[in-house]
């Protein structure tokens, strides 16, 4: 697909399982039919998710997936409690 | 000791010259037999192993451009009497599995980034691709023929699968075929009960918006199977990256995203997979891209824990018990994928 504007190619990516096409030229962002829903529908639910930290909170945890367990950058020192039995799932296909 | 094995211990005491010598059987699986000869390894392949595509990967194992990446095979050997393809291994020792967290995380992520920079114009060729996609469809099918309940964790590991886009459910976009058959019948995604078909009879409609999809631009040489059972020393501080059989081409973040899928699950801590992927970009690793990884590996990380919350499910009720607490995690996660797909429409 080419860009409307600058007739670049422009290229599709998966923005947290949102696909939109980004132009390679002027880096103009084309949304489908109900994409721009899926992203307000998509924002809301991680407002609602993850309020704002309160001050004094603990320090922030690297990225993770809107898909992500609730307890990355919530509740620190809880991920020792899987590790005992996280063993065999590191060395199995 | 299955008949493989059994196999495999004779070939390997032929091989050198002696008939008496000790051989310990490391695993023994439907999938792959691993012998130890005194400083030998053997390796029976898994059934159905296309010998042509087995001879390249071996070939770029052996290749100098992988010299302290790869474990260099000592030779090749003739199949087993059953057929199975058998390649010979320096022996190396593992990860310890009792001590996870004695985990070498940043040598993995270091050996991914100069695996990922090796320039595969100079490898030998056709260079296959990697196989992380097909292992995801096997997983699924493995899941559909254990016939379970139709329950919940089911049900959504079923739409997770769903959701992927076709490259990581090893369905060509090119074709509309899958490369996950093998000549043995051991795959049961075919066409009749085939990706495409079951996207809809799970109730979805995600398959043709999935399958829009692209496949990522980024091509280079991938592990394809990466976890911390192929990483082995064959000195004490020389790690190298073992299992040849999924080597080939595709998405290198795929590399990266069975401890991605781990951490979104809350399996693994975060210092561990910030020393992993810190690692990796260290040494020059480009699959994670500089800041936010997840644009990258939010497909393959979600395929792979599509693939680790399906092989639970079948291998728990072919055991007939309970999944265990890691199990339930991927499990878990499999449902917020399913639910967050429904999310995003």
């Amino acid at each position: 697909m080419q860009c409307p504007k600058c007739h670049a190619p422009m290229h599709t990516y998966n923005r947290n399982g949102v696909q939109i096409e980004q132009c390679s030229g002027c880096r103009g962002i084309f949304l489908d039919y109900g994409e721009l829903e899926a992203l307000t529908r998509l924002e809301s639910q991680w407002t609602q998710a993850a309020p704002p930290a309160p001050p004094g909170a603990p320090q922030a945890y690297p990225a993770a997936p809107a898909w992500g367990a609730p307890q990355h950058g919530h509740y620190g020192g809880h991920h020792g409690h899987h590790k005992r039995g996280f063993g065999h799932m590191l060395f199995s296909s | 000791m299955s008949r493989t094995a059994t196999q495999l211990a004779t070939a390997v005491r032929r091989a050198r010259r002696d008939a008496t010598a000790e051989v310990t059987v490391l695993a023994d699986r439907p999938d792959a037999t691993v012998v130890r000869c005194g400083h030998v390894v053997a390796k029976a392949h898994p059934p159905g192993t296309d010998p042509a595509e087995l001879a390249v990967r071996l070939g770029v194992a052996a290749h100098p451009r992988c010299a302290g990446i790869l474990l260099p095979p000592v030779d090749g050997m003739a199949p087993l009497p059953d057929g199975r393809m058998v390649t010979l291994w320096p022996y190396g020792e593992p990860v310890a599995p009792d001590a996870p967290d004695a985990a070498p995380w940043t040598e993995a992520g270091s050996l991914l980034a100069r695996l990922h920079a090796v320039p595969v114009g100079e490898l030998p060729g056709p260079l296959p691709a990697m196989g992380g996609p097909a292992k995801v469809a096997r997983a699924i099918a493995r899941l559909r023929a254990a016939a379970l309940p139709d329950t919940a964790a089911t049900r959504a590991v079923l739409r997770a699968w769903a959701g992927l886009p076709g490259w990581a459910r090893g369905v060509d976009r090119a074709d509309g075929t899958n490369h996950t058959d093998r000549p043995d019948g051991t795959n049961h995604t075919n066409r009749a009960d085939g990706t495409n078909h079951a996207n809809r009879a799970d109730g979805t409609n995600h398959a043709d918006r999935a399958d829009r999809g692209e496949r990522p631009e980024a091509r280079g040489l991938c592990h394809g199977d990466l976890h911390l059972g192929q990483l082995i020393r064959p000195r004490a501080t020389d790690w190298r990256l073992i299992d040849i059989d999924d080597l080939g081409l595709g998405d290198p973040a795929w590399d990266l995203a069975r401890p991605a899928a781990w951490y979104a699950a809350g399996l693994l801590a975060p210092e561990d997979w910030e020393r992993f992927l810190g690692a990796y970009r260290a040494a020059g690793g480009s699959a994670a891209g500089p800041r936010d990884p997840w644009p990258r590996l939010d497909v393959p990380a979600r395929a792979l824990t599509v693939q680790t919350a399906a092989l639970a499910l079948a291998k728990a009720a072919a055991a007939g018990r309970a999944l265990d607490e890691a199990e339930e995690a991927m499990v878990e996660a499999s449902v917020r994928i399913a639910r967050f797909m429904e999310a995003v429409g």
